[in-house]
């Protein structure tokens, strides 16, 4: 059986076909505004290169930043009712506070405050306002608005005084769309709040990308299950998009490192992905990436998802080389992005870009040597210089050890790389300028349990850590992973200061195989 | 009297985290609620220390509670005014000036949200100078003030008057047991001083400092200088140590957080090992198997890069930091403040506390 695996960036769209382990092809395309036509094209040039019999792929995996791009650019947002039940509690703080006003604009700033919500131990801040949710439905009906996104206080405890006020909302609103932050988030309530208003807003955005990844499968003689890739690396089946699209927000730089990770068979090492415009460097532990400890900022909103620690330098394919006041030369931030293949010397342009120079010293081979053949050696030496003292710079800042760990280089403006970055070894992997869509295509099935758990009546920080593994383990096989396969990849226990009684918030995530595969 | 900006709440985020030495909570949501309140045309006042007149009625006030409760039960808001009120209604004599319990972390915004609300100015000092995770480790307690009858009050409405606790643990005994009934996190406003007794025994100019070190750190990363090294220099502290978190253990142990992170050193401190013992904040810097900073000082971890302020709770394995050692005021290194607020308050009654300044000669064994 094969896997095809796509990745659908902001300026590319790849695939890869893979038999196991091995990457048969890659293939990479542009990314077109329909979506489905780019992803046709790569997945078809995919298919031929590996002269593979399209009956014989069981599954298809899609990664995409196309979510996060839209709220990075403001676009495709629809309004959002945004309901808080947590009265008389945050009442000083209104939804989306926090966010840049664009994008509360964008969103239509519809911020309700309802009695409600829980104490952290359990019990009810508030009964439901239900007579304020059915006034608050007048008002979504008046407005016209076609989305909802409920947050209780304590919801990731119990779940259930969100969906009784979605169901009475959906008595006055039978169309809107509801979205529930205990399906999100974690504790941490403006964060867990944001994250589902961000994720309402993109609810209309979802159906319409997931309809044109079907079509595009759907045309190509496609008709197996696909998947999307979610922020930790893992799959999501794509009905689960539909309604979850920010849990897709840093599958990027994930299944980038993911991808790395499986073509080198390293498990700890330093991954480099250099694009166009900017690299990306974030660190492997145990073939996983690295989380961010602290918050992690989209398009200016604050959310608490777990996300890859990956560090971001203005230095890509595409970076402008010039010199400055001082005589020393410089290699970005700016770039000329996309439109390397028409600016840059090589490609006939008149930009001197790092591309250039990796061709003129002769670490690259493409375009049209002779055009960068009048660069003088000290642009050269210089340029080189300043752009092996960046990746230096940011390999040492994700670099958590001082063990000699590989330095891996992937995406397509790797051949910026030198052999050797201090003391450490570069590896390049083949296919690497397709490790995103290889991340995709290997990608596991998650569950996941952070709640509190309180150390009471004989119950040990031992118990409630097997007991949150049981729980998550269960939730993985419930979504399609194989029970032998499922290894714990997280666990975290915070205990609570400043409360008697000894509650400790357990955080427990496992990953296991997707059924069906035969890997 | 100084006038808030919204620019001075952000470098008192930054500032009060640093002062927090890893615990006081993290002071983002009370930033937010700051800012909202002078959004509201509410104007946040400073008065110096030394200009409140001598018979002026002061409250000091503060959050109390478990700092994740806070960020998922956001506090109603006013829950600090309705103390203030009760203890008006109380003490028959309206409240002329508030000052902060806590400057380090979250404790650090609620005083100047309640006086804008409450129309009253806030006093330019605190009762610690940094974070402590008890009510009676503050130098308003240790120099004498009976801090009953006081006010805790919750979200709901609810208000509490503690009339009179024989010792200031018992208060804290009690406060603690009430705020676990009330939700997990309310407001404490203690009984009213007076100036004269401020002036003398509150730790001095504590908002002009955190905010100017917080205005110091965002100045150095503008210029791409080591924020470190500026802290350092603006809080006459040094860097201890540099390194990376190797191990890291946190136990709870009667509702307060412990345990301890053992440090490999980079840079200069290469081929040495560090320890921090943690109990809420970072109490005692242990390098080479010698005790180099004790409590009342402040140990403070920094990310190596940013120099933004590592909390407890965001400690990680492998985290690259910088460790530094900043002295507290002299009115927390008396003998009765060091009963209170040194070693043998932490349980550490083995430890003898010695001023950071004195430690370099390195013969304090562990």
């Amino acid at each position: 059986m094969l896997r095809l695996g796509i990745d659908v960036g902001g300026t590319n769209t790849d695939a890869v076909i893979m038999r196991g382990r091995e990457v048969l092809s890659g293939f990479k395309a542009s990314t077109t505004q329909d979506v489905t036509s780019g992803v046709v094209e790569a997945l078809e040039g995919a298919i031929s290169k590996a002269g593979a019999d399209r009956a014989e792929i069981g599954n298809v995996m899609i990664g995409t930043t196309h979510f996060t791009n839209a709220v990075i650019e403001r676009k495709h947002i629809n309004p959002v009712a945004a309901i808080r039940l947590g009265l008389p509690a945050t009442a000083c703080l209104p939804p989306m506070v926090d966010w840049p006003d664009d994008l509360r604009e964008a969103v239509g700033n519809h911020g309700y405050l309802v009695r409600g919500g829980y104490e952290f131990d359990g019990r009810e801040i508030a009964p439901l306002d239900e007579e304020e949710i059915d006034r608050i439905g007048d008002d979504i009906n008046t407005r016209k608005i076609k989305v909802a996104a409920i947050s209780s206080v304590f919801s990731p405890i119990n779940q259930a005084m969100e969906t009784a006020a979605r169901d009475r909302l959906l008595q006055k609103c039978p169309d809107v769309s509801v979205v529930l932050s205990s399906d999100i988030g974690r504790i941490g309530l403006l964060e867990r709040e944001s994250a589902a208003i961000m994720n309402a807003s993109l609810l209309a955005l979802s159906d319409r990308t997931v309809e044109a990844f079907a079509e595009a499968l759907k045309s190509a003689g496609l008709t197996c299950p696909f998947y999307i890739t979610q922020n930790d690396g893992t799959l999501m089946a794509a009905d689960m998009v539909r309604r979850f699209p920010v849990l897709t927000f840093a599958s990027g730089p994930t299944n980038s490192m993911r991808g790395a990770a499986f073509l080198t068979g390293e498990r700890d090492g330093i991954v480099v992905d250099i694009g166009g415009t900017t690299t990306d460097v974030g660190a492997l532990q145990h073939g996983f990436p690295r989380q961010a400890a602290t918050v992690v900022d989209i398009g200016g909103v604050r959310t608490n998802f777990r996300m890859p620690d990956v560090f971001s330098i203005g230095l890509g394919g595409g970076s402008l080389v010039r010199r400055n006041a001082d005589g020393d030369i410089t290699v970005g931030p700016q770039s000329v992005g996309y439109r390397i293949t028409s600016e840059a010397l090589v490609f006939g342009g008149d930009t001197m870009t790092a591309t250039d120079i990796a061709i003129a010293r002769g670490e690259a081979d493409f375009g049209d040597r002779a055009a960068v053949a009048g660069i003088d050696t000290a642009t050269l030496d210089g340029a080189r210089a300043a752009m092996t003292g960046m990746l230096e710079r940011a390999v040492e800042r994700s670099r958590i050890s001082p063990e000699p760990i590989p330095v891996i280089a992937v995406g397509g403006g790797s051949i910026l790389m030198p052999d050797q970055l201090g003391d450490l070894k570069v590896i390049r992997p083949e296919n690497f300028a397709v490790a995103n869509a290889v991340g995709a295509a290997i990608a596991q099935i998650s569950g996941e349990v952070d709640r509190i758990f309180s150390l009471e009546n004989g119950l040990t920080r031992d118990i409630c850590l097997k007991q949150a593994e049981e729980e998550a383990t269960k939730k993985a096989v419930e979504s399609g992973a194989v029970a032998e396969t499922i290894e714990t990849i997280e666990r975290e226990d915070v205990p609570l200061a400043y409360l008697p009684g000894n509650a400790t918030r357990i955080h427990v995530k496992v990953v296991g195989e997707m059924g069906g595969l035969d890997a | 009297m100084r006038v808030v900006t919204e620019e001075d709440i952000d470098a008192l985020e930054i500032g009060s985290a640093i002062l927090g030495t890893g615990g006081g909570g993290n002071p983002y949501i009370g930033k937010l609620r700051a800012k909202q309140v002078l959004r509201e045309g509410r104007p946040m006042r400073i008065l110096p220390l030394q200009a409140l007149p001598d018979d002026a009625k002061v409250v000091s006030l503060g959050g109390i509670g478990a700092p994740l409760v806070s960020h998922e039960r956001i506090k109603e808001g006013r829950e600090g005014l309705r103390c203030v009120r009760a203890l008006e209604e109380r003490f028959g004599f309206r409240i002329d000036a508030i000052a902060c319990e806590e400057i380090g972390g979250q404790n650090s915004m609620e005083p100047l949200i309640i006086a804008a609300l409450a129309g009253l100015p806030v006093v330019d000092c605190d009762g610690m100078g940094r974070a402590f995770p008890e009510m009676q480790m503050t130098t308003y307690s240790i120099y004498g003030h009976c801090s009953t009858p006081s006010v805790m009050c919750d979200c709901h409405g609810n208000v509490v008057t503690f009339d009179h606790a024989v010792s200031e643990l018992w208060h804290e005994k009690m406060a603690r047991a009430c705020v676990v009934a009330q939700g997990g996190s309310s407001t404490l406003a203690s009984a009213p001083m007076d100036g004269i007794f401020v002036k003398r025994f509150a730790i001095p100019d504590s908002y002009t400092k955190a905010i100017s070190l917080g205005r110091t750190v965002r100045a150095a990363q503008k210029r791409h200088e080591d924020p470190v090294q500026a802290i350092c220099a603006f809080e006459h502290g040094k860097q201890v140590f540099t390194g990376k978190i190797v191990d890291l253990k946190r136990h709870l142990k009667g509702g307060f957080v412990r345990g301890e992170a053992i440090l490999d050193g980079f840079d200069g401190f290469q081929g040495d090992t560090a320890q921090i013992d943690i109990q809420n904040e970072y109490l005692v810097f242990t390098r080479n198997g010698v005790v180099e900073v004790i409590v009342p000082d402040l140990v403070v971890i920094l990310d190596n890069d940013t120099g933004e302020a590592i909390s407890t709770e965001m400690l990680r394995y492998g985290q690259r930091v910088g460790v530094l050692a900043l002295p507290c005021h002299p009115l927390l290194r008396s003998p009765e403040a060091l009963k209170v607020v040194g070693p043998s308050g932490f349980g550490l009654g083995h430890l003898t506390y010695r001023p950071m300044e004195e430690t370099d000669r390195k013969d304090m064994p562990a």
